[in-house]
């Protein structure tokens, strides 16, 4: 039965060169297509430490392990670190019984992840990439979603978890890159997550594991090796539903979650320097249920909203923003709402440069608005 | 508990056996590749090494057919007529129990023929009968144990019957009334129990079955002695969710029981164009898993058997896969007339002569545990229990409204509570034109 052991120690190493090397391509292959911005250090949360996307995340997988004795980590190639190392170290010092892989499929991972949180236990799962969720698609919007609805309360899968990795990595071609957010955004019942870097990583994942509902936590994986941060060593969260103005301005809202976040961040100071207006920046952080007042309350102040994500425009979640600002801030908007995003089609490999939502089609999009 | 350590470590030196095993081939082959080079004869002895097989070469060039094997057998204690099959197998069960069975299977009977009734009188909205499968339900679940976890598809009432759901929390159920342990939100015959571990009832097919197996894991985990007993169709059984399922058990260890209710028929979709192997229980040898085929018409077999699967899965921790060969008698639902596509005929053999309940009838009266009089008395006493229950149910009212809205998330989001205070106002400037005086008071106040 598991004699296959050593020889898959083999196979495994051969699994990472392929799947790891995803990262640092990136890197190698296309010029990036914004500068990473560091969330501000926090301040109280203790000793600190050095730590990119990746060892955030596993730090706070470690710490959630560490610290409840009924958690489990699972997924495909979890148990020698990950194809991404988020799980490095963790099957050693936790054991196989809490830290393993399981076979490779993605319905069998999610469902497998409600019974056991729907038993007591705290499950984290991996998707290996956002792109293979889809086979668990019924498992998470069927059953995840509508666990405690369905039952009158009886039964839930709060303590579920799925970590995925998402976004656009520079040479992901249709299946290594895509952003279906929006597809989950229309599931209620879940929460849906978005970190944009180290820090905010580890305080949103901790929030995911210990949120009393159901949790999809997409990870930006072009940073998981490029973003650094000073990330706290300790245990902290970061309140799930709660937008965070990065960049306060008075002109325009920007609004974006995960690696888009920067590109804006990249946009508001191009704007400001060539066409001197002064943007606002938002992280929205949490996708469902999205926190409404700080998008309004900012909007309601300029007057104007671009909003950028990396999915396909048609019914990408702008599409809700844009009709719920324009609902609520209606007196106070000043342009249309307008959206730059992922064009309608796969997402194509030699072409990423020309489909992403780049900082120069932002920029254009906001000289528009400004002008209008 | 102490059992359950010993497992444990029982588990991790098999595996370092497994380990020592495999450099021991590794060498085996070494060594014979030396000998062959130094010229002695080669033979064929040698085994191969590709991960995770140990078996030998042939040069023999067979393609494998499922037909050369043969079908695995159904094992079976009482025959048709309710008679043992042979004295090594006398079931060696009480006169309590097998009468507590008996009329269990009798009630589920009773109440399944007024709820069928109840809807096409468009008094529910939707039934689903249980009959012909009545013994695969109660002697499965009563080899269980009260603790042991529940996941069904949502032709399992008996088991819920047997573990103590009362007749009226599942017509409350039905009904969707302010008794309903949903709230109102999903169809008649999606049962839950918390108290009893039953989980709730979903639709989609075959969802239950991974689940279960994570619950499962659960349990090993917590060492807790218990199982978990996931239930499934044989057209569900072609889901993607159930390969899963089944191969994770397999793979992760896991305590669990899946009990196939092979009935015969997916809707309108008879077992051959379901699969072309031996049924489903030939898969789990396939996928490395203990299983057995039962005739589940047989209250006995069903109990025997599912009795042997706990006993295996709480002291090893193996996954056991039980196929209970049933026929269902009823329609699929009441959405559905199955003489569309299949015989009267057919449907009269196994409700007149080959029955779980006439069947077991017979074996109790053989016993003289039971005679006309008291079989009588016991069917009247059913139905007088179904029809009070069924009048309260019926007069029930439907629950708040506003209950639509609870429940979605732990804490109702912003969002949705606008929208439920929407509803209300609406309901106040519209109300004429809803079913208000079905439904209690629209009430927020609680949330």
């Amino acid at each position: 039965m598991s004699i296959s052991r050593p020889v898959n120690v083999v196979q495994r190493a051969l699994k990472i060169c392929g799947a790891v090397q995803a990262a640092f391509c990136a890197r190698r292959m296309s010029s990036q297509h914004f500068t990473y911005h560091p969330t501000e250090p926090m301040k109280d949360a203790g000793a600190t430490e050095k730590m990119n996307l990746f060892q955030a995340v596993g730090n706070a997988m470690a710490l959630t392990l560490e610290n409840k004795p009924n958690s489990c980590v699972f997924g495909e190639d979890v148990g020698f670190g990950g194809v991404f190392r988020c799980s490095v170290g963790l099957r050693d010092k936790f054991g196989p019984s809490r830290v393993f892989n399981t076979p490779l499929s993605e319905q069998g991972i999610a469902g497998f992840a409600i019974g056991l949180a729907s038993a007591g236990t705290i499950a984290i799962a991996e998707i290996q990439f956002a792109d293979y969720i889809f086979p668990a698609f019924d498992q998470i919007v069927n059953e995840a979603a509508k666990f405690r609805y369905r039952s009158g309360s009886m039964f839930d899968c709060g303590r579920l978890t799925i970590r995925t990795p998402v976004g656009a990595v520079g040479h992901g071609g249709l299946y290594h890159s895509q952003s279906p957010e929006a597809f989950f955004a229309h599931a209620p019942g879940l929460k849906v997550v978005f970190p944009r870097g180290p820090i905010q990583a580890k305080g949103l994942l901790l929030s995911c594991v210990e949120e009393p509902d159901p949790c999809l936590f997409f990870e930006p994986k072009i940073l998981y090796r490029l973003a650094q941060e000073d990330v706290p060593v300790g245990h902290y969260t970061i309140p799930l539903s709660k937008a965070e103005v990065l960049r306060e301005g008075k002109d325009i809202t920007l609004i974006a979650w995960g690696t888009q976040v920067h590109v804006l961040l990249d946009t508001a100071a191009l704007a400001a320097e060539k066409l001197g207006v002064s943007c606002e920046v938002i992280d929205l952080r949490t996708i469902l249920p999205w926190d409404e007042e700080t998008v309004f309350d900012s909007v309601k102040k300029t007057g104007r909203c671009v909003i950028a994500h990396e999915a396909p425009l048609s019914s990408g979640f702008g599409a809700e923003l844009a009709a719920s600002i324009q609902e609520n801030c209606f007196l106070n908007l000043e342009a249309p709402i307008t959206r730059v995003a992922g064009h309608d089609t796969p997402f194509p490999h030699i072409y990423e440069s020309f489909y992403l939502p780049d900082r120069f089609r932002c920029l254009d999009a906001i000289e528009k608005v400004i002008n209008f | 508990m102490f059992i359950h350590k010993k497992l444990f470590i029982d588990n991790a030196s098999i595996s370092l056996t497994m380990q020592a095993q495999y450099i021991a081939f590794r060498r085996l082959c070494l060594s014979l590749s030396r000998l062959s080079a130094l010229g002695t004869r080669k033979v064929s002895v040698e085994k191969m090494v590709f991960p995770g097989h140990i078996t030998n070469f042939t040069n023999k060039l067979e393609l494998k057919k499922p037909e050369e094997n043969q079908a695995i057998p159904i094992y079976r204690v009482l025959d048709k007529e309710g008679v043992p099959v042979s004295e090594d197998v006398e079931p060696q069960l009480e006169k309590d129990y097998v009468l507590k069975a008996f009329r269990t299977m009798v009630l589920l009977n009773t109440m399944d023929r007024i709820m069928y009734e109840s809807q096409r009188q468009g008094r529910i909205s939707f039934y689903m009968t249980n009959y012909g499968e009545e013994a695969c339900h109660i002697g499965s679940a009563s080899a269980l144990d009260k603790g042991d976890l529940i996941y069904g598809q949502y032709r399992e009432a008996g088991v819920l019957l047997w573990r103590g759901l009362t007749l009226e929390e599942m017509m409350d159920q039905c009904y969707s009334n302010v008794g309903d342990c949903n709230k109102g939100r999903q169809m008649p015959v999606h049962y839950g129990s918390r108290e009893l571990n039953f989980s709730t009832i979903s639709s989609p097919l075959a969802t239950q079955v991974p689940i279960a197996v994570g619950s499962a894991y659960s349990f090993k985990l917590a060492r807790n002695g218990q199982v978990v007993a996931c239930y499934f169709g044989e057209g569900a059984a072609s889901e993607g969710d159930t390969f899963s399922g089944l191969n994770f058990a397999a793979t992760l260890d896991c305590p669990i029981i899946f009990i196939c209710r092979n009935n015969g028929y997916a809707i309108s979709t008879p077992v051959h164009e379901q699969y072309r192997g031996d049924g489903v229980v030939a898969r789990a040898s396939a996928l490395g898993m203990v299983g057995i085929r039962v005739d589940g018409n047989d209250l006995f077999a069903m109990y025997n058997a599912t009795k042997a699967a706990r006993q295996l899965c709480v002291s090893e921790n193996r996954p056991v896969l039980i196929e209970a060969m049933t026929y269902r008698v009823g329609h699929h639902s009441t959405s559905d007339d199955s003489s569309a596509y299949r015989s009267i005929d057919e449907v009269s053999y196994w409700d007149k002569k080959d029955n779980p309940i006439l069947r077991l009838r017979n074996y109790l009266f053989r016993q003289g545990w039971l005679n006309e009089e008291s079989e009588k008395q016991m069917r009247t006493d059913c139905r007088k229990q179904v029809m009070g229950v069924f009048a309260q149910s019926e007069a029930k009212k439907k629950p708040n409204p506003a209950l639509m809205f609870l429940d979605v998330y732990q804490q109702m989001p912003t969002r949705l509570k606008q929208q439920m205070n929407a509803t209300k106002e609406h309901l106040a400037r519209h109300g004429s034109n809803y079913p208000l005086s079905a439904y209690e008071k629209f009430d927020v106040s609680a949330f």
